[in-house]
Parts: structure tokens; sequence; C-alpha cells
């Protein structure tokens, strides 16, 4: 936490890998200033190629969104809102609200993984840590984990980039959680909006963020970490103002092996059918 | 307003251009340039598919491949050796192209190899690899066992064994291929794109039914023009039909709307009228190879209309947000 400096878990090493501790990523959009330092820190010390310098146009945002060539992604959202106990209007009144929200996205580590699920390589991997994990060496590049994500995160790299051809996201910087370094994004952030620690941590300070913002006037602070659909929670997660579909976040996302059951059964059934079928019209028009 | 904050913009650029000077007013903005659109600025939520054409023709032609050997089985069954020939060369044929496709598609062809080295029950990408790389190695022996023995290339015993192995071979060839017909509509319906998944049911009959009227269709066009065939093409085109009535009236309002409105949607759309009541109608009226060619261009259409929408439906927020309404 803020205040508590190299004894910050955004800081201190830890043993998360060799005690197999679940870590996670608590993102708090009320304390970020939008710096974009852990987009920085991330594609430095990953090596990410450059994503492409385009400018949206229409805010600060040049990001746009998550892909294969961009692993943190800082969202400015604009909305006529109150923030907090801020004061709006001219004169106070309330009139034109208007507040800007900042929140660096990221890949969710699901607990329920679509990626993990669909990768037929193996690639996709659950670590230690409880982070799902890519290996660059074995992907070879089907995209059937594109599909897959119901957040949109994990992409396939295209030519002419370094390592094209291979699906890329997120790797919660496992090298450095090896070396019980924390993830580059986290020890950068200069106000601890994000904050990586142990899962448990992480959710039980959660909670008393939200009560705390509540009692200060956010009272549309709520917290976006889908326990209760199939996907079963996320390892990293975050901190929301207001409705999840304004940052791009599914409302009900779902992991889409729940739709396995019926679709083979469909498949089967039409199997047996095409079998019987063509039984039946070479027996009766032989 | 009567004219767009857009278009007053404009006018002020053409004027300032024109006259090096602006004397009107310009747009006055209240409460801040809030963007209007869907989700975050419009952006997708989900990746659309990374695949290219080598998918829907893999489809079309894995789909006639295990449909073929299917009936090849039973042609051989009733004693039509001929027609069963015919039909595991097309599987073996079908056997071949299928993995090159895939392979074509990968971001990485090096690694194919990679699918191989687990088994995940739970993806049906991995279910798919091993289908076809066990179809390919059941079908394109079977057609070897089954020339050897319709050549009579060997004598005695030796020729009693190839006809045991060119039968069994042909069975395994026929399981199969079934299975190769109809995961892909599972490999669709499985994910997280919402155009695919609402419709997880049909694809598998779809795929199927596609793949069983597109091999007899081929079939015909390769000369055989029988009424087992012909009884084939008639119950795939009705199907088609039926499914496409079916896709029709259940409609999902913006969550599936890639399957309906604009380019995709227009193929798909086009793609039934091709294998559905257009091959119905030429079929009824005695014109067997016109419909087996509306058939198979039909078959071919749809397949490539379902991954269009794929890509229409993942890269629309409204698409996202409509399917996971409570």
């Amino acid at each position: 936490m803020i205040g508590e400096g190299t004894q910050s878990t955004n800081q201190r090493r830890h043993n998360y890998v060799r005690e197999n501790v679940d870590v996670g990523f608590f993102t708090d959009p009320t304390v970020c200033i939008g710096c974009k330092a852990c987009e920085v820190a991330c594609k430095e010390w990953n090596e990410v190629p450059d994503d492409g310098f385009t400018w949206s146009g229409s805010s600060y945002d040049n990001t746009g969104r998550l892909g294969a060539s961009t692993w943190r992604h800082v969202l400015f959202l604009e909305q006529d809102r109150q923030k907090g106990n801020q004061i709006v209007g001219s004169s106070g009144d309330g009139a034109d609200p208007f507040r800007w929200v900042f929140l660096s996205d990221v890949c969710k580590h699901c607990e329920e993984a679509g990626c993990l699920e669909a990768c037929p390589t193996g690639s996709i991997i659950r670590t230690e840590v409880g982070s799902v994990f890519v290996q660059n060496d074995v992907c070879n590049g089907c995209g059937y984990c594109v599909v897959s994500c119901p957040f949109g995160v994990i992409d396939r790299r295209p030519e002419p980039l370094a390592d094209a051809g291979g699906a890329f996201k997120c790797t919660f910087c496992y090298d450095r959680q090896k070396s019980g370094l924390v993830p580059a994004c986290a020890k950068v952030c200069p106000t601890e909006s994000i904050v990586f620690g142990r899962l448990d941590d992480l959710r039980a300070r959660a909670h008393e963020r939200v009560r705390q913002l509540r009692e200060n006037g956010y009272g549309d602070a709520q917290l976006y970490d889908p326990q209760e659909t199939s996907v079963r929670g996320i390892h990293a997660f975050f901190l929301i103002l207001g409705e999840p579909e304004a940052y791009g976040l599914p409302p009900k996302p779902e992991v889409p092996t729940i739709y396995l059951r019926s679709a083979w059964l469909s498949a089967f059934a039409t199997m047996i059918a095409a079998i019987l079928v063509v039984f039946a019209t070479f027996f009766f028009f032989a | 307003m009567a004219m767009s904050d857009e278009e007053r913009l404009d006018e002020l650029r053409e004027e300032a251009w024109g006259k090096g000077i602006v004397r009107g007013r310009g747009v006055d903005v209240a409460g801040g340039p809030i963007p209007r659109r869907v989700g975050y600025y419009g952006q997708p939520l989900l990746k659309p598919p990374v695949w290219t054409w080598e998918i829907p023709v893999y489809f079309f032609i894995g789909g006639i491949a295990g449909m073929a050997a299917l009936i090849a089985l039973v042609s051989a069954v009733f004693h039509h050796l001929d027609r069963a020939r015919m039909s595991i060369l097309l599987a073996a044929i079908g056997a071949i192209i299928s993995p090159i496709l895939l392979t074509m598609d990968l971001g990485r062809p090096r690694l194919f190899i990679n699918m191989l080295r687990v088994f995940k029950y739970q993806s049906p990408m991995s279910v798919g690899a091993w289908v076809v790389t066990i179809f390919g190695a059941c079908s394109i022996p079977a057609l070897l066992a089954v020339e050897l023995h319709a050549r009579h290339v060997f004598a005695g015993d030796l020729d009693q064994f190839i006809k045991i192995a060119a039968g069994s071979l042909v069975f395994a060839s026929a399981f199969w291929g079934v299975l190769l017909a109809t995961y892909t509509g599972v490999l669709l319906g499985a994910t997280a794109i919402p155009a695919w998944y609402l419709h997880r049911v049909l694809l598998p009959i779809h795929f199927g039914t596609a793949g069983i009227g597109s091999a007899a269709a081929l079939l015909e066009l390769l000369g055989y023009r029988v009424a087992p065939l012909n009884a084939l093409g008639f119950f795939a085109a009705g199907i088609e039909c039926a499914l496409w009535i079916s896709l029709e009236m259940n409609k999902h309002g913006a969550a599936d709307r890639a399957l309906h409105e604009a380019q995709s949607g227009w193929i798909i759309r086009g793609g039934e009228i091709f294998s559905g009541p257009l091959a119905l109608v030429l079929r009824a009226l005695g014109f067997v190879p016109f419909a087996a060619i509306s058939f198979l261009i039909g078959a071919l259409l749809s397949r490539f209309g379902w991954l269009a929408a794929g890509k229409v439906s993942a890269c629309d927020p409204e698409a996202v947000f409509a399917s996971q309404e409570k």
C-alpha cells in the first residue's frame, strides 16, 4: 500500500512461485492518473513490438484495446456523471456533470480460462501462481484461443512483427515472478493503482476499498470480478465506477466450454441421423 | 439541432479556407465531448477470428470427404463396389487436402505437429486435429486396399486378407468421417462469439447436412446418377430449407444480427438459397446436375458466410452486450 515504501507488496521480493500462492492484480481507477507507465514498463520488460502509431482522434487513448502486442491498456473514459463528491457546474449546482476515469486494462487470468481450455497444443498453461501463461515456443498459431476468450484479450501477432504467427497476451511477468520480482506494470505504477499481491489479500482489500469509496460519495463504485458466471472469478480484477459496459468489459462473461455439451449432443445426433439416412436411401432406393 | 456539429464544423472550415476569417459562431458543447458510442468508444469487445479462406474451404472439403467415406461404406455393404471405389477415392483426396489447408492457416505452419502432443476433449480444435489425422490414416490405406482388391492384384489368401483389411478400413473411415463432417459445427459453436454460440445446436446439423449433400452431389457430377444419391440430394436440400427457415425464425435481435444483416448475412442467405430451395426445385424438375452444382455452391458459400458473420459479430460490442442480457 502507498506509504509502505519498499515493504509494499508492489515493491518487495516474494516467494509466491515457490510457495504456489495464487496471486493477482487489483486495479483501482480512482487513484489512476493515466500516466501509462504500466504500458511502457510492460513493453520494455517483455520486449513487445510496437502496435502501430495511430491517433484515435477521440481521446488521449491512442492505444485502443488489448491485443497481441498490447498487454496493458490504459482506458480514458469520459462520462457525463459526477465523480464522488466532486463539485460540478459553474456554481456548484450540479449542472453538466463530467468525469474522467482512467483504468489500466489487462488479461484477466480467469479462474476458468477460455483460451487455456481451447488450446489444442497445450501451449497455454496454468502456472504455480494461478496465472494463465502462453508458451511461445509451443504455440503453432491455430487461433482457437482468440475466439475462445470472453474478454477479447489474446490475439495472434501479425507479420512482420517479431515472433509473428503466435498467440500473445499478458504473461503476468512469469519470468520476473519466478525470480521473486513483482510484475513490471505494478512495480512502476506511481500511485499503486495497480496492486500486485496474494489474491485473497487483494480481494479483501478491494472490498474494503469499495466500502471506503461508497462512504465518500462514490455511490456507483463496485468490483468487477465475475465470480457468479462460469468464469468463476478473475485473478486480475478491477474496481469500476458505473457499469462494466462503458469500460468495454462484458457484463456476464462465460467460458465457452459450457456450450460444448449442447453442441456435441447436436453433432452426435447428426452423425447417427446421417448414418441411418444413408443406409435407408441405399436400402429403399436400390 | 438543425445541423449536426460535424456539418457545422465543416462549414466553418470552408469559411476559414475561403475568406481567411470566420464570422460565425462555433459549436457549443454541453457537458464536454462525451463519447456516445456503444461500450468503450465503440471498441470491439472480442477478437475476430484470425482464420482466412482456408478454413471455410476446409469445412467444405472435410465435409465432403467425411460423408463420402460413409457413402463408401454403405455402397460396399450393398455390393455397389464401383460406387464404393469412387467414394473412398473422394474421401482419401479430401483427407490429403484437409490437413494441408489447416496447416496453411496456422500462424506457424511448421509447428502443426504440436497439435498431436496432447489430446484435450474439452477443445474441439484438439479433437478436430486428431479426427483429421486418424481419418487420413484410415481412408488413405482404405483406398489402397480397396483398389488392390478391386484390381485383383493378389490372389488367394492374400486377397482375402486385403478384402478384410479394406472392409475394416472403410468402416473406420466412415466412423471418423461422420465425426469430421460434424465436429466443425462444434468448433464454431463452442466459442465466445455471439453469432456462433447462439446457434451451436444448428451448426453441426447444418455442416453435417451440407457435407452429406455435397458428397452425393459430387458423386452425381462424376457420373453416378443413381436413385439413392438422388434421394440423398432431395433429403439434404430439404433439411437445408428447414434449417434456413429455422435460422430466419430463431432470431436473437442485436446479438446475432451478423447472420441476418449486411454482407455476412447475405452470404449466409445466399448459401442457404443455393443449397436449400434452389437445389430442391432444380432436382424436382429433373435438372439433377444443376441441382448438384447449386448445392455445392451453397455449401461452400454458407461456410464462408458463417466465418464472415463471426468476424462481424466479434467486432460488434452491441451484439456481445445483447447476448449477455440477464
